[in-house]
């Protein structure tokens, strides 16, 4: 191939991804870029970057004064962590007797916790609300937090045991003969030795939660156990009309996720990369 | 590769401590609530807040029923419609993303990568939100941009009209899913071992030629598993309709799926009671839809297809 082809090639490569690039993100910077103007230059000049005559905070005044936004914080940080913390230990766990130990069943117990990659849990719902209601769970953080373990745990344990395979077995059964217990081997030597294969499961697991929209409106809509993702969605009704405060919202609601995924996205795709996915 | 056996004690509690968690939020929540619907389905409100047994009555007024029927094929054939332009425009697009994106020696590719991702882990809330306002005849961002390029007069408020609405927003899913299926098969194609494409390149196949000569059969699999996971999506999708266009699906229930129907038939929505024993029949056919399109993939698809080891 010549090298004036290679050029050429390349270029129009580049011209096709950051006109993807653009579509992908310039919706998103707009919104950005509107929430800090004034209402009349939202609407004179949407294009436009905030100058120092357009640019007005007013929005945010809005949705701080009126919006519980900061307790909806609090109420998805409580889930998505504490949701996350049982899915990985728990998941964890599964992984590492799935992977270390011979027991009739094994393959069969792999498969029936595998079901629930393929079968969204939402299809169980009406039933899911019955036995919240009978345990007196409804509108508690708790019932959302035992909805995303369900939820979470086939993925994780499925790739997790995949890794669980890969570490030592030599390292396990030193320690055997050194007299550790089948926990200290679990704490100290096979899950520390899987944490690049822990942040990627986190990652995958964390988006969903957050972003879930179902189950905060069928379990917990009340207003002292909202999710910030509900929470924005009621606020965004109720001010459909107040474009200041719904770009607003809707930056607020941005920020914190696409902070999260910059910190993360190297794992992230490195994750997906490795194939854990065959 | 042989495993030493690792404990030869007869009583091993340990795996039993391992395992009970897990399995038993997993069954708890996940399994037994799913086949409690299934049951749900099968039983209705008798007098006095008794259940009934009514077999597959249920399924008979969801099928035939005019009150429901209507409704329900309704939500279905918009549900496929839903799929069908995922299929022919979110995954070729990922596709021919991923193909640029892998090819050697590119620069900035991580960049790109990392960029056309970020709206899939944007929530359904802003996505819909964001594209409401831009499509909003109101604020004429999208008139006055179309305007600029010359195409002004095509625009009309899509979201709002019958005859696009659905379309228009599985095209909104689309802008937000891409990322998915690109990186997928990003991965893919990055797994494809250079001495395979040496070799094609000895015999005079490059460019778009050793990408559907090479290339795509090889990463065949991969798009099997695209094609089942945006299936299993697509037939469970809920929020970005109701974040756009609320639970009745509007205008006229043009937008109406699965999902939606279903929250609508459990929860009620103005005058209509919310029934949970329609609601898990609509929950045990979306359940089936699901099932089957797994199983013919893992049956049909996937043991036919060939795959290579490198």
């Amino acid at each position: 191939m010549s090298a004036r082809a290679n050029i050429l090639r390349s270029s129009a490569a580049h011209a096709i991804l950051i006109a993807y690039t653009i579509l992908a993100l310039y919706p998103v910077f707009l919104i950005v870029i509107n929430s800090m103007k004034s209402r009349r230059a939202i609407f004179n000049e949407p294009l436009a970057l905030p100058t120092r005559e357009t640019f007005d905070l007013v929005g945010f005044h809005t949705v701080l004064e009126q919006g519980n936004f900061l307790l909806y914080f609090q109420n998805s940080l409580i889930v998505t962590l504490a949701s996350l913390f049982l899915v990985l230990l728990f998941g964890a766990m599964a992984a590492f007797a799935l992977a270390e130990y011979r027991f009739r069943g094994n393959l069969l117990m792999g498969l029936y916790l595998a079901l629930g990659i393929m079968i969204p849990i939402r299809l169980g719902t009406v039933a899911i609300l019955e036995i919240m209601v009978a345990a007196n769970l409804v509108n508690t953080l708790t019932s959302l937090v035992l909805v995303y373990t369900a939820q979470g745990l086939p993925l994780a344990v499925f790739i997790l045991a995949e890794f669980m395979r890969q570490v030592s077995d030599d390292l396990k059964n030193a320690a055997r003969i050194d007299g550790l217990s089948e926990y200290r081997i679990f704490f100290t030597i096979a899950l520390p030795l899987v944490r690049p294969a822990l942040a990627t499961v986190a990652v995958f697991t964390m988006i969903p939660i957050w972003n879930d929209l179902w189950f905060p409106l069928i379990l917990a809509p009340s207003d002292a156990t909202k999710t910030l993702t509900l929470g924005s969605q009621i606020f965004l009704g109720q001010y459909v009309t107040n474009w200041n405060a719904v770009l607003a919202a809707l930056t607020l609601a941005i920020f914190p996720v696409v902070v999260l995924y910059l910190i993360f996205s190297r794992q992230l795709i490195r994750g997906i990369t490795r194939g854990a996915v065959k | 590769m042989p495993r030493p056996r690792t404990t030869r004690r007869p009583i091993r509690r340990h795996i039993v401590v391992f395992l009970a968690p897990a399995v038993l939020i997993y069954t708890a929540i996940m399994i037994i609530p799913l086949f409690g619907t299934l049951n749900l389905s099968l039983f209705t409100r008798g007098e006095g807040n008794t259940r009934e047994f009514v077999g597959l009555a249920n399924f008979v007024t969801l099928f035939t029923d005019p009150r429901w029927s209507s409704a329900f094929w309704n939500a279905t054939w918009n549900n496929l419609w839903f799929f069908i332009v995922h299929m022919l425009v979110q995954n070729p697009i990922g596709i021919a993303l991923a193909a640029i994106l892998s090819s050697p020696r590119l620069r900035f590719a991580a960049f790109y990568r990392s960029a056309i991702f970020i709206p899939a882990i944007l929530s359904f809330v802003i996505v819909g939100f964001v594209w409401r306002l831009i499509l909003s005849p109101l604020w004429g961002v999208a008139p006055n941009m179309m305007d600029a390029i010359g195409i002004g007069d095509w625009f009309s408020p899509w979201l709002g009209q019958e005859s696009s609405a659905l379309t228009t927003l599985a095209l909104i899913s689309v802008w937000q899913f891409v990322g998915i299926p690109m990186m997928l098969i990003y991965a893919a194609l990055l797994s494809i071992p250079d001495e395979v494409l040496e070799a094609a390149e000895m015999d005079g196949i490059t460019g778009a030629s050793q990408f559907w000569k090479i290339k795509l059969p090889l990463i065949l699999p991969t798009i099997g598993i695209v094609s089942i996971l945006t299936f299993v999506g697509n037939f469970n999708a809920f929020d970005l309709i109701y974040v756009v266009q609320g639970a009745l699906a509007g205008p006229n229930y043009s937008t109406d799926i699965l999902g939606s129907l279903l929250f609508r038939t459990f929860f009620g929505f103005q005058l209509q009671l919310g029934d949970p024993h329609m609601g898990a029949t609509v929950a045990t056919v979306m359940f089936f839809i699901i099932l089957a399109g797994v199983s013919l993939y893992l049956f049909g698809i996937q043991t036919r297809m060939r795959r290579y080891q490198f």
